[in-house]
């Protein structure tokens, strides 16, 4: 349904296609290097964050107070930041590139 | 009330002051209770640090009965990050496929046994036994060694009438130099061999080292695991339907398991010790005073999560602390997280309910507030499916 783009903490490039579910797990299950999602979902870990590259931070949307709060905190933490648990794969993400935090 | 419930007692003070203060051995300690100064504290180490006296952030205070440093633990950054380079690799082995299938045998065995021996106690005779025998795992020890920690008991610092037993301390110290020494002449592949072998920024880890990451190794994750168990089972004893729930919608295992561990929040409170004045939620906090990060507090606030007194087993949005937060979050979370989720696996696979015959509330008692962190006993039947 949509083809995602991470670029790794080793600044490889990881094309992987997903159909449902969240872009955490989408990573996980491709073991995406720097993606652990070690909450398995629920916005507790923040071991799934990654920078939206800035033209394309409309297709994934703004993070919820929640989420902010555990961005805020993040040292690496930038406007474009978004804990990959919290986006469902949907349609509209096709050709999303995902920078792993940590960089 | 049921007896699973573990009610907030923190919500007032909460709500009204934000902090609470606690006697601990003429050593004081600021409660913090709001989850997001709990969350800025934990990440504020160069004002509120790990790295006092050794035992001087454990609430209640380990400073008379522990010269060991725990790490890394007890260890501020950038020390603190080199060792937890060398030692999450290790601590991740649980999310391996052989591990996961080693603990289900174990969880299986366990599980089989209880279902033909009628009524049982589950501290002793299923979360303690659980907890010794995943250790050897985590430890990659041989599966013998769980009897001799099954016969510590549930606590390893704690006897009957006295919470900071030195001798039972002693025991487990002594037990670890003996374990090191032996793992020095003839290395083997368990954890003491490769910390024996390691090096951190360039050198070899001194005896003493090794010895403080052992005993956070036993310490930290036995009396949390014992009580995330336990209370785990008082929960489903009372709610035979989510095992049914659970048992037709597998994909929410996963949050459920996050819930459970939110609202039983197995490690009430950890210490820091203020390296300078400053305040916290408008509280004056002194140098050299202590602050507590109160996970149990933070994890029933309101203002972050909806009906918080509620187990809501498909919580979508849960940012709980039960394994602390920032550089110090749990090392030992993905050990305890696949322990739960093979417990949960298990018990919906094999048991149909559970009677709670009776029971023994474990209370902590934290200046004015009293908090039920589990059970020193639940007498219990397990029926299968």
């Amino acid at each position: 349904m949509a083809n995602i783009t991470f670029i790794t903490q080793d600044n490889i490039p990881v094309t992987v296609h997903g159909e449902s579910g969240s872009v955490m797990e989408l990573a996980v299950e491709n073991n995406v290097a720097g993606i652990d999602g070690d909450c398995g979902g629920v916005c507790s870990c923040a071991t799934c964050h990654v920078h939206v590259a800035k033209e394309q931070f409309s297709l994934v949307g703004q993070a919820s107070e929640i989420e902010k709060d555990m961005l805020e905190l993040d040292d690496d933490a930038d406007e474009y930041s978004r804990l990959c648990c919290q986006i469902d794969i949907t349609p509209e993400l096709d050709g999303l590139v995902l920078t792993v935090a940590g960089q | 009330m049921k007896k699973y419930q573990s009610p907030d007692p923190f919500t007032g003070a909460r709500e009204h002051s934000g902090c609470a203060y606690m006697n601990d051995q003429d050593d004081p300690v600021t409660m913090i209770l709001r989850l997001k100064d709990v969350r800025k504290t934990a990440h504020n180490w160069k004002t509120f640090q790990s790295g006092a006296a050794p035992g001087r952030i454990v609430i209640p205070s380990e400073v008379n009965i522990r010269d060991t440093r725990q790490i890394p633990f007890e260890v501020d950054p950038p020390m603190h990050g080199s060792f937890r380079a060398l030692l999450d690799p290790w601590f991740k082995r649980p999310l391996g496929n052989e591990y996961r299938a080693q603990l289900g045998q174990q969880v299986n065995a366990l599980v089989d046994e209880v279902l033909t021996k009628g009524v049982i106690d589950a501290v002793e005779a299923f979360s303690l036994c659980l907890q010794s025998r995943a250790l050897t795992l985590l430890l990659n020890t041989d599966a013998s060694e769980a009897d001799t920690w099954i016969g510590w008991g549930t606590h390893v610092f704690r006897s009957e009438d006295d919470p900071l037993d030195k001798d039972k301390a002693g025991l487990l110290y002594d037990y670890i130099d003996e374990k090191i020494n032996a793992a020095s002449a003839d290395p083997e592949g368990d954890l003491y061999s490769v910390l024996l072998a390691a090096e951190v920024e360039g050198k070899k880890l001194t005896h003493e080292e090794i010895k403080g990451i052992m005993i956070l190794t036993f310490a930290g994750g036995r009396d949390t695991v014992i009580n995330a168990v336990t209370n785990t089972i008082s929960y489903f004893a009372e709610h035979p339907e989510s095992l049914t729930r659970l048992r037709n919608e597998p994909d929410i295992i996963g949050r459920a398991i996050e819930e459970l561990i939110r609202y039983f929040a197995p490690l009430t409170q950890m210490g820091r010790v203020a390296t300078q004045d400053s305040t916290v939620c408008e509280h004056a906090i002194k140098a050299d005073s202590r602050v507590s990060l109160c996970w149990a507090s933070a994890n029933r606030d309101a203002s972050v999560f909806e009906s918080p007194e509620e187990v809501i087993l498909d919580r979508k949005l849960n940012p709980h602390v039960s394994f602390g937060f920032s550089h110090h979050n749990c090392l030992g979370a993905t050990h305890a997280r696949q322990i739960m989720r093979v417990l949960v696996e298990t018990l919906i696979e094999k048991v149909g309910s559970i009677d709670i015959v009776d029971f023994e509330e474990n209370i902590e008692q934290l200046g004015e507030f009293e908090r039920k962190v589990g059970f020193h006993r639940l007498n219990v039947h397990f029926h299968p499916r």
